[in-house]
């Protein structure tokens, strides 16, 4: 075990790298982007030693701190990682490299201004996921929305005032009776302590109310289906940078919420209520899988692919209930929590390296319509590759990581309920749809305007990003075990604490 | 009689008066261009204020001139709150004030005054007392506003303020001579032990309705709101700056010490009067704020909803209500003095920072201070990790805990619609190119200003990891 504080270094090393950038000016963008990208590094290489010091064995949190914060409130500065955790950071961290990658010559204004927020954004993230005290998760969780309100808002496109308000007048207002929730647990529980909440005994009224209060917030950033009108707007707005963070780690943020708060805290009332969740992650599945296949534009398209394949997340997260409580099987219910955070991960890597596609393309057209490109096996043949392995891990090839989560969730919800399985692996058809379609039109054909065929091949840069996507897609399809064994533990003790009811 | 003892107690006051009056004489023999001696020796005062009010704290509540003049550590907050946003507005004010030829003594001593009726105000122990240190803050105060004579907004601004004032003390007044005939004392504390066995509870109660006029008048609370938005447009802004946060600590004070202090077993009468005032701040603040376009007058909503917040605090007679309200109020003044001293540090020889859209492509001109004032309109929001965040979480939980769910939904629901005008701001300067023809000079303001604002901002950002310490002193002043 160390000395030192590890997982707050993790969270404020990037927020500190984001003053040094702000510090080197507006004058000098060379110097921002390598101190950037030297923070990001460093970031990472500290995230593979909080995976090193993570037992797995014992499960359970590790690396805790606990410092007082507010002790008039009982609300203190706890951190800690379960193995759940500890993948999602080193996802955030990952990618966060990958992010300052793509945008290294994209983004030419104020580079030093766009480069802290990512640095903040991604300290943010880490905190959110570390957060072991619930005032000190809502902190993290709500603070998000302060970079990625500038991201969209200053670096965003044509329609970017209207997209960021947007993104962050919805997610304020579903956070916010998140925190009355909050509140209201602290009013009965006396702390905000995470532990404390998970073993409370809330009545069922109780149970129900704070239920919906926390499904507002989180089903809002997941987002889930009646909700997540904001998501499509705010990709097409934001800087390519801006739409790979929001889908590869920021939707997670939501499905983590359900993780550590819904079920849990309250999951007499996530069971009373799963067949809500199930419905709408159906919903999600289906109906946004056939708005997908009709948008004429590439990142609204992987925006509501994005929306459908949370909804396997969800789904898998609430499986859990029919099959540890209602059939007493833990063993498929693990399964579908593990199906369900293997998805959340998958996704974050395949849907980064596709909004980071279509940055690549973007970037030599300046228009997101399908109908402007055409021919791109001829006029950018490797590109066409990556564009083609990331197209197949989106519709969930087996080999690639999209696989293996939705395997996952469809295997443990055919055990729950076959209907449902039906109507999940039914998205796998309008999956293959909607994406062999895109590829079909950008990949395949023929350029239809001179500027789509003369588009320059990678450069260097480029190729470097999506290869690393391209290794971790793979890696993860292939041989998922090691992600698996991580959170093994931590899922096991997940679901033993939901099957004891609470009231 | 008076003895040393009461002497003693009262240092920090009495050196403020003598020190006021020094000032006010000194002025009078120094030529103008020597006027910034005046405005050095003034903070120096308010400094030296500080440290005997902190310095000669006693541990123990201490009463002088037999329970007229209380000091304990709620008023110790509230002086140190109020002297130090006192030297804010001063040290900011002076480039303004020289650029517009307003850099007179009487800016000093006028503003020495009202803070020393705030400091007696808030030490209150008797009707008396209160009524003097509220006529004592406020008959400056009106004066101050008026500080510019040339400018009609400013006259107008004033007599409002002053005749609204004024009523708002007549009411207060009545209010008191109502329950002086009903309980036959001034004294607070009195007057708290009469309550139970007073046969006029009747007449009690109906002057206790005045009192929370009063109350609501220095507040700034709907239905008492109507002089703030001119008062804010019209005074001149170092003088918007001070009303925006003195008064609202002020009122903290004077909230408690009648409220509580004199009318406490009435609580269930009073509480609900400010709970109904809290949502009616709320929700009318939050609506009328989004139709401004001229940013004194956003304030000035924006300052409404908030003492709405301020509210759902005190609506808990608790010793934990009290403090969530102290401490809201506390955070609001320095939040309050960063929005106006950005608008302070852009403002011209000539130019004014009046509307939203002068804020327009602020980042580009000065990403400095367009930093800062997105600091504080974040941390008005109440959005995480900002200091507003911890004072509204601390309110909202004290309504909750006091059995006021339903209002601390209305806050919620009004944060959100409030979060618009908030973030209109921050897009005008973000998101917004600058307007043709503003100069593309970034402001360049002196040292001192630029130094003391920038770390008033980012206090607030620093202040949420020391919300602890904080508002275990709030919880402290109030004995919890």
């Amino acid at each position: 075990m160390t000395t030192w504080p590890i997982l707050s270094v993790l969270i404020w090393f990037p927020c500190l790298g984001a003053i040094v950038v702000l510090l080197a000016g507006n004058a000098r963008p060379r110097v921002a982007r390598w101190l950037t990208l030297a923070f990001t590094v460093i970031t990472f290489a500290l995230s593979l030693v909080m995976l090193t010091q993570y037992q797995i064995g014992p499960g359970g949190f590790q690396l805790q701190e606990n410092l007082r914060w507010i002790p008039g409130i009982n609300t203190s500065y706890h951190l800690g990682v379960d193995g759940i955790a500890v993948a999602l950071i080193v996802l955030t961290t990952f990618t966060s490299i990958l992010v300052i990658g793509g945008a290294w010559q994209v983004i030419k204004d104020k580079v030093h201004q766009y480069m802290a927020a990512m640095l903040v954004l991604e300290g943010l993230l880490i905190g959110v996921f570390c957060a072991m005290d619930a005032l000190l998760f809502y902190l993290f969780f709500e603070a998000i929305l302060i970079p990625m309100f500038f991201l969209i808002g200053i670096w965003g496109g044509p329609r970017r005032v209207y997209a960021t308000l947007k993104f962050f007048i919805y997610t304020f207002f579903g956070s916010i009776f998140f925190l009355i929730g909050l509140l209201y647990m602290y009013h009965r529980a006396g702390s905000f302590d995470l532990a404390t909440l998970w073993a409370f005994p809330f009545t069922m009224r109780e149970q129900s109310w704070l239920f919906f209060s926390f499904l507002i917030a989180f089903a809002v950033k997941t987002p889930m289906v009646p909700v997540h009108t904001w998501l499509p707007d705010a990709h097409v707005e934001a800087p390519t940078g801006g739409s790979v963070i929001l889908a590869a780690i920021m939707l997670k943020v939501g499905t983590y919420g359900f993780i550590r708060f819904s079920l849990p805290i309250v999951p007499d009332a996530s069971q009373h209520f799963a067949w809500l969740i199930i419905v709408l992650s159906l919903i999600a599945i289906i109906y946004i899988g056939y708005v997908a296949l009709v948008q004429p534009d590439m990142k609204k398209l992987v925006a509501y692919s994005s929306i459908a394949h949370m909804g396997f997340v969800t789904l898998g997260l609430f499986i859990v209930y029919m099959l540890a409580r209602g059939q007493n099987d833990a063993q498929m219910a693990e399964l579908g929590v593990q199906g369900a955070v293997v998805q959340m991960i998958s996704h974050g890597f395949v849907s980064g390296a596709l909004f980071t596609c279509i940055g690549v393309m973007y970037d030599r057209l300046h228009t997101r319509e399908i109908a402007a490109y055409g021919g791109l096996a001829k006029v950018m043949p490797w590109f066409a590759g990556f564009w083609v392995l990331f197209a197949m891990a989106n519709c969930g090839l087996p080999g690639t990581s999209g696989f293996v989560g939705e395997f996952m969730v469809i295997l443990s919800s055919f055990t729950a309920n076959p209907w449902i399985a039906f109507f999940a692996a039914y998205s796998l058809i309008i999956g293959a749809g909607y994406t062999l379609w895109l590829v079909k039109r950008i990949v395949w054909g023929t350029a239809p305007t001179p500027e789509a065929a003369a588009m320059p091949r990678m450069n260097a840069r480029e190729a470097w990003v999506l290869t690393a996507f391209a290794v971790a897609v793979l890696a993860m399809g292939v041989y998922p075990w090691p992600l698996m064994h991580l959170m093994d533990s931590s899922v096991s003790q997940l679901v033993t604490h939901l099957m004891t009811s609470k009231v | 009689m008076i003895s040393l003892n009461d002497l003693l107690v009262l240092v920090p006051e009495l050196f403020l008066t003598a020190a006021a009056c020094l000032v006010l004489l000194f002025d009078v023999f120094i030529k103008d261009d020597q006027r910034d001696a005046t405005h050095w020796m003034a903070i120096l005062i308010m400094l030296v204020t500080i440290f005997t009010v902190i310095h000669g704290q006693p541990p123990q509540t201490v009463t002088a001139f037999g329970g007229m003049f209380v000091r304990d550590h709620m008023a110790e907050i509230l002086k140190v709150t109020v002297l130090i946003a006192t030297i804010l507005m001063f040290v900011m004010a002076r480039p303004w004030l020289k650029d517009r030829k307003l850099f007179m003594g009487e800016f000093y001593s006028l503003s020495m005054f009202s803070v020393l009726g705030v400091m007696l105000l808030v030490s209150a122990g008797s009707l008396i007392t209160v009524y003097l240190g509220l006529e004592l803050f406020s008959l400056p105060a009106f004066a101050l506003v008026a500080l510019n004579r040339e400018s009609k907004l400013s006259s107008e601004a004033a007599v409002k303020f002053f005749v609204l004032g004024s009523l708002a003390s007549g009411l207060l007044l009545f209010g008191m001579s109502l329950i002086y005939g009903a309980t036959g004392s001034l004294d607070l504390h009195t007057i708290f032990a009469s309550i139970g066995t007073t046969p006029h509870l009747h007449l009690l109660q109906f002057g206790l309705v005045f009192l929370v006029v009063g109350i609501g008048f220095e507040f700034g609370a709907v239905p008492f709101h109507m002089w703030l938005p001119d008062v804010y447009e019209g005074a001149p802004t170092p003088i918007a700056m001070y009303i925006s946060a003195v008064p609202k600590l002020a009122a903290v004070g004077l909230a408690y010490r009648l409220l509580e202090v004199g009318m406490g077993p009435l609580a269930g009468d009073w509480t609900m009067m400010l709970a109904i005032m809290a949502a009616l701040s709320l929700v009318i603040g939050n609506v009328v704020a989004i139709a401004q376009a001229n940013l004194k007058r956003m304030l000035a909503y924006s300052t409404i909803s908030h003492m709405g917040f301020v509210f759902l605090g005190l609506a808990n007679p608790t010793p934990e209500g009290y403090s969530s309200a102290l401490f809201y109020a506390v955070c609001f003044a320095l939040m309050e003095t960063v929005a106006f001293g950005v608008i302070l540090a852009l403002a011209r020889k000539g130019f004014e920072c009046e509307m939203i859209d002068d804020l327009k492509g602020l980042n580009r001109r000065s990403p400095w201070f367009a930093g800062m004032m997105a600091i504080s309109m974040f941390s008005l929001a109440g959005i995480p990790p900002l200091w507003g965040f911890a004072a509204k979480v601390l309110v909202l939980k004290a309504a909750i805990d006091g059995g006021m769910l339903w209002l601390a939904i209305v806050a919620i629901i009004c944060s959100i619609i409030g979060l618009f005008y908030y973030l209109r701001v921050i897009k005008v300067m973000y998101f917004d190119a600058p307007a043709e023809g503003v100069e593309p000079l970034a402001p360049k303001p002196d040292l001192a200003m630029r130094w003391l604002l920038s770390i008033n901002a980012l206090g607030l950002i620093a202040m949420i990891g020391f919300s602890g310490v904080l508002f275990a002193w709030c919880q402290h002043a109030f004995g919890a």
